[in-house]
């Protein structure tokens, strides 16, 4: 196989990972947002968390293999974007030991202060969690402070504006809706009757949102839609996109609300493939000077290695995928507390 | 202080913080799976009681060693970026095999394993449970691969590549199977195996000799005491050997190592000594109130009494590591490995005799066992880590040609200020103490309540059979625990 042909393949494999972060942590970052306000009693509470409960540790795989094949398949990227994220990448990883400390210890004690303290830690640590995200995806997509050699000449706050801002509301919104239906699809009786009744208003939030953000990036964002222009028929994955997003409504009041949760995963998969289209070839665009930018054939590892690890993802992959299929398989259906449960 | 010293004191707290965890998550992982195999095997509900205990202790644990494990996996990218870029190529692929075959086998399987057992057969239970053994076990494996690389690299050359006009040098994988199997790789690998089953088998064995002092469930501790305590014998003395082969092989692949390990400042042409202990001064070259056993050294080394060893006299003065730290954590680790072995063969003597429960002192020193093991593993990478400095990766020879290592201060971000290290420094000190505390408190907490007795967990079968029987009659079953444990154990 040449080296370009790798190298795409490989920034595809880099897509698919994120993908699968999005969609599958995206849902349960999205039922960390909604838990307080959506369960109303203790008996509740854990419903809500169960509802996650054998699958969320799994679901952040997919980031911790993200990195790894990152940092594998093109170092520079890796080492350059954590980097320069320092600060917020810390405040991430504070929020990800949030959550899974939250869900793992919440339940174990019988106090109810104990039990609210951990509530809020769940739900602080999602939220932002999925604002951090949406913040650093607006970075990557509008180019930062790169200088010379890979050094970032930024700060924290000059990463926090407007645009990614937004982007991380849009993020936010999207993760929650997303986890709604999640636990629409979990729950039974008064509480999913309660799930019900905020899809719709999210929903609202969630396309506003998502009206908005496409026309700053046009206008905040120029580079973005030059790869569309140079090949049309890429249209098709925001054409896509749209159809998905209206489908969720339509699906939710058709009552077909597994049909919605395939929706609205469309939906992520549409964005996260339409981030990984606008800024290619980058992984990071300088605003200095377009030379400083990583880019794909900077950034990358040597044919060798892409070639080696093409060979490990080719055995690994149908492994992952056969048993994140069991397993989801054997937790289907809806929420049930037991012995064994958080 | 500056962004060096900043940044090797993150990464060595975050990383022995994430090491209080993997080892005990492997260890207990053997011990789990051999309670249930047990349980498989006689369908002495004893067995699954325990395993199911000992199911809840390793779930507490494993999420804590997840939630600083992540931290571990982006660490290299935000504060060791110029590393990442030169090592990238080679170390970021065992990486990534770790996250594929390791972690999604891990954590797909733990939900079996923690949330299944009312949920699928015997049988698939006890495989989850074998998966999520081996998936810490796989991801030791790459781990470790990886940081034995540092140690002693092979199978790679260096590539120098046109960065903006100027020539950056870059470690390329020119075989890959020789990168894994890279000359300390297997040593270390099994070393550090045996460690954390040394820990594993000794947790056990504690928090069973504690129910026996509190004359508490008496039939499960008895069953597990019977698995732990052999297997604790029979690895405390495969470290020792392992161990020693790890020496052996650092006399030819790192000697400055080895010499700091000894503290052996001057080479002779006598047969070298060994310091039982001592108080090493690197300025003076001199080990002040040591206690030499002549020889002992030269014949641990080369299984040869009389050959000398060469000293750091011979280590060029920038490229000598620490020596104190090294020193004293070695002899450490050595010395609690010595003690294990003796606590172990005589409990197991004690043991074989029946009179293990009525000495009491045994029982309690066993209940201490578990700080000493996890201290001899922290030890060890203490050892290992430091004696590799002051390079981040070792320069080597390949094939006839030389190739450069990198020093530990030219493998940091070059854009990351001190301020914002402290400040991650900080935020991080405060969530791990908070987290450690969180931590012994639920884990006593567990401890304290103990597992169910076989009787309960008969009666809570059985209810689990009519409750689904109700619910296949159309009327909801209450499935809510039935009042067995405490909700949410
Ligand atoms: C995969 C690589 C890797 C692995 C598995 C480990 N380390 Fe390490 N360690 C490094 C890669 C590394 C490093 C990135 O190379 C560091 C950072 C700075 C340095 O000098 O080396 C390091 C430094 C470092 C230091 C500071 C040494 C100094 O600055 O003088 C300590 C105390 C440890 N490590 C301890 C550990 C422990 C307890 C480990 C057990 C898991 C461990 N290391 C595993
Ligand atoms: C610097 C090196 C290390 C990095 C980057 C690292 C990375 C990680 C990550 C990302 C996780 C979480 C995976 C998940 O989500 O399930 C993890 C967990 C784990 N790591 Fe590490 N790790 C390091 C050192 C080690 C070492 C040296 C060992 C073993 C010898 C080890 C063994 C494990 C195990 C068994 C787990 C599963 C969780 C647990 O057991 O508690 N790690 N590590
Ligand atoms: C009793 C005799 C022992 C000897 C002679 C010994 C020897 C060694 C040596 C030479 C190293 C450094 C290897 C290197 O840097 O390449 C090492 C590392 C280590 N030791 Fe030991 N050890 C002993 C006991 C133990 C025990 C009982 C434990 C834990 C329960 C332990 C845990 C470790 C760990 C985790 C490491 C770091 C990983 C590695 O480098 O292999 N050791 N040991």
């Amino acid at each position: 196989m040449s080296y370009e042909l790798l190298t795409l393949i490989w920034f595809g494999l880099l897509g698919v990972l994120l993908c699968g972060y999005a969609i599958l942590d995206g849902f349960d970052l999205g039922v960390g947002i909604l838990h307080p306000f959506i369960a109303k009693d203790d008996h509740e509470r854990r419903l809500v968390m169960n509802s996650i409960g054998p699958l969320w540790d799994g679901n952040e795989v997919w980031l911790v293999t993200f990195g790894g094949a990152l940092f594998a398949a093109f170092p520079v990227a890796y080492a350059t974007v954590f980097s320069s994220f320092y600060t917020a990448f810390f405040l991430l990883l504070t929020c990800l030991i949030g959550r899974a400390v939250s869900l793992e210890f919440r339940s174990k004690v019988k106090s109810s202060t104990w039990r609210r303290l951990w509530d809020w830690a769940f739900f602080l640590s999602s939220f932002t969690a999925a604002l951090l995200l949406g913040i650093a995806g607006g970075n990557v997509m509008a180019g930062m402070e790169l200088g010379p050699k890979y050094r970032y000449e930024g700060s924290l706050l000059s990463q926090v504006y407007w645009y990614p801002l937004l982007v991380g509301g849009l993020t936010v919104s999207l993760f929650a809706l997303h986890g709604a239906i999640y636990l629409y699809l979990k729950t039974e009786d008064e509480l999913q009757t309660r799930v019900r009744r905020v899809i719709t208003p999210l929903f609202f939030v969630f396309a506003g949102l998502y009206l908005v953000v496409t026309l700053a990036t046009w206008w905040h964002v120029p580079h973005a839609t030059e790869n569309l222009s140079a090949h049309p028929w890429l249209w098709i994955v925001p054409v896509l996109n749209a159809l998905a997003v209206l489908n969720i409504p339509r699906a939710m009041h058709w009552g077909r609300p597994g049909y919605a949760f395939f929706s609205s995963s469309m939906v992520i998969l549409a964005l996260a493939t339409l981030f990984s289209v606008e800024i290619f070839p980058n992984f990071m665009l300088s605003t200095i000077d377009p030379a400083y930018s990583v880019t794909l054939q900077n950034a990358r590892s040597s044919r060798n290695t892409l070639q080696t690890m093409l060979i490990i993802a080719g055995i690994g992959i149908p492994c992952v995928l056969s048993y994140t299929v069991i397993i989801y398989w054997i937790f289907r259906g809806k929420v049930k507390l037991d012995p064994h449960s958080y | 202080m500056d962004v060096e010293i900043l940044s090797r004191l993150q990464f060595a707290g975050t990383i022995m913080f994430h090491y209080l965890f993997p080892p005990l998550s492997i260890g207990l992982g053997l011990q789990l799976f051999l309670c249930e195999l047990a349980y498989f095997r006689t369908k002495d509900l004893a067995w699954e009681a325990a395993a199911r205990f000992w199911t809840r202790v390793f779930a507490v644990n494993f999420a804590m060693g997840v939630a600083t494990g992540i931290v571990m996996e982006f660490e290299f990218g935000t504060n060791w970026a110029a590393y990442s870029r030169f090592v990238g190529d080679v170390f970021g692929s065992a990486l990534a095999a770790e996250g594929i075959f390791a972690f999604f086998l891990e954590s797909g399987f733990l939900a079996v394993l923690v949330f299944g057992w009312d949920r699928v057969g015997p049988k698939m239970h006890l495989l989850s449970t074998l998966m999520v053994f081996l998936g810490s076990v796989f991801s030791a494996v790459w781990i470790v691969v990886a940081n034995s690389w540092q140690q002693t690299p092979s199978g790679y050359h260096i590539v120098w590549h046109d960065v903006q006009g100027e020539m950056m040098p870059r470690a390329e994988v020119t075989d890959f199977w020789a990168m894994v199997f890279n000359p300390s790789s297997v040593d270390r690998l099994t070393h550090t195996l045996i460690g954390a089953f040394v820990l594993g088998a000794f947790f056990v064995a504690s928090v069973c000799s504690f129910y026996l002092l509190k004359n508490r469930h008496l039939e499960i501790s008895k069953r597990c005491l019977s698995i732990a305590l052999p297997t604790a014998l029979l690895f405390t003395l495969l470290a020792a050997a392992t161990g020693h082969d790890s020496a052996q092989k650092l006399a030819e692949t790192q000697p400055a190592k080895l010499a700091a390990m000894e503290g052996h400042f001057h080479t002779t042409d006598e047969p070298t000594g060994l310091n039982l202990f001592g108080w090493p001064d690197a300025e003076n070259e001199t080990v002040h109130f040591g206690v030499q056993l002549p020889y002992l050294l030269s014949f641990m080394v080369y299984n040869d009494p009389t050959r000398p060893v060469p000293g750091m006299d011979q280590i060029p003065e920038d490229q000598r590591p620490p020596v104190w730290l090294p020193f004293q954590t070695f002899h450490l680790m050595v010395g609690l490995g010595t003690l294990m072995i003796l606590v172990a063969m005589y409990a197991c003597w004690t043991w074989y005799r029946g009179t293990f429960d009525q000495r009491r002192w045994l029982l309690w020193t066993i209940v201490a066992m578990p700080v000493v093991a996890m201290t001899a593993n922290q030890a060890g990478w203490i050892t290992a880590e430091v004696g590799r400095q002051p390079w981040i990766v070792y320069p080597s020879v390949q094939e006839g040609v030389e190739m450069m290592g990198l020093r530990t201060a030219d493998g940091l971000s070059e854009s990351v200020t001190a301020e914002q290290v402290l400040s991650s420094i900080i935020l991080f000190g405060i969530i791990y103490s908070m987290l450690f505390a969180v931590w012994i408190f639920v884990l006593n907490h567990k401890i304290q309540h103990g597992p169910e007795s076989p009787e309960e967990l008969a009666e809570y079968k059985r209810k689990l059979q009519t409750d689904s029987m109700s619910e296949a009659f159309g009327h909801h079953g209450t499935s809510r625990g039935g009042g067995m444990m405490e909700d949410g154990t």
